[in-house]
């Protein structure tokens, strides 16, 4: 027996991981990283709620963010060779063509 | 009473904080990527406990395996080293963001604690099998099943667009 708030605080502490690293870190790879782990927390409150109100749609959601997120680790990845090629650089202070 | 559902959660979960915290502490891109690993790993054992066996698998098979493969190979493809810090952090941030983000997240879990008005979740309490969770997936939500599909060939479509060498032509390459 496990208390449903006990599986929502570890969710919130992995979300807020994930919050954390986006904006400390400076290398365009490792955010990327943070991103994943973000959507990490959220599959787990998912699948906890899904637990306690007994209804398996909660887990389909979770297949879904899964699919979304594997397009999204494709094409940003894709994007982070283009940006490589172009600036020779993955650290994204450096990215700052669009900065005044 | 301590069970064992209880104790397998605690194990995991703190196998888990670990991981997201060394994601944060290690400065090389692959370190952090190594620690996302066992990060999924811990909560496809979470996923377990809860009863969603196909979402468990899935976790390992696409998480753990095909997205972070693709990551692993970015970061050798494009050889990325130790990450280079540009300018000093902010103090006041530091000062007041770190107890106040403290705060804040105790205020959340007390009140999670004391008045969320749920119950205790048995192990095991959902049985999310591919038998019980395919029913699901292809009838309710048949059309974002396919609406999905259709997202990925655009990615894939986008990727190999966007990560091509904007100079190389296939023709000329023929000849």
């Amino acid at each position: 027996m496990v208390p449903l708030p006990y599986y929502l605080i570890l969710s919130g502490i992995l979300f807020a991981c994930g919050v954390t690293g986006f904006l400390i870190k400076r290398n365009i790879i490792t955010i990327f990283i943070s991103i994943e782990l973000m959507l990490n927390g959220v599959n787990l409150s998912f699948v906890a709620f899904a637990a306690q109100w007994g209804k398996l749609s909660g887990q389909v959601f979770v297949f879904f963010v899964m699919v979304v997120a594997a397009a999204e680790a494709a094409v940003g990845l894709a994007i982070i060779i283009a940006v490589y090629r172009t600036r020779e650089t993955l650290n994204v202070d450096q990215v700052n063509l669009l900065k005044l | 009473m301590i069970s064992v559902h209880l104790v397998l959660f605690l194990i995991f979960g703190a196998v888990c904080v670990a991981g997201a915290i060394n994601l944060l502490a290690q400065s090389h891109p692959i370190n952090s990527a190594l620690s996302l690993v066992v990060v999924m790993g811990a909560l496809a054992v979470e996923y377990l406990l809860l009863g969603a066996e196909f979402v468990a698998a899935v976790q390992v098979i696409v998480y753990a395996g095909a997205i972070m493969v693709l990551f692993v190979f970015v970061i050798m493809l494009l050889n990325a080293g130790t990450e280079e810090r540009t300018k000093g952090g902010s103090y006041v941030a530091m000062i007041v963001g770190i107890p106040g983000m403290l705060a804040g997240s105790a205020l959340v879990a007390w009140v999670l604690l004391t008045h969320s008005g749920t119950k205790s979740v048995v192990a095991g309490a959902l049985p999310g099998s591919p038998a019980q969770v395919a029913p699901l997936l292809f009838h309710e939500f048949l059309l974002p099943f396919e609406v999905t599909s259709i997202l990925v060939l655009v990615a894939i479509m986008g990727a190999v667009v966007l990560a091509s060498h904007p100079n190389s032509d296939p023709k000329k390459e023929k000849t």
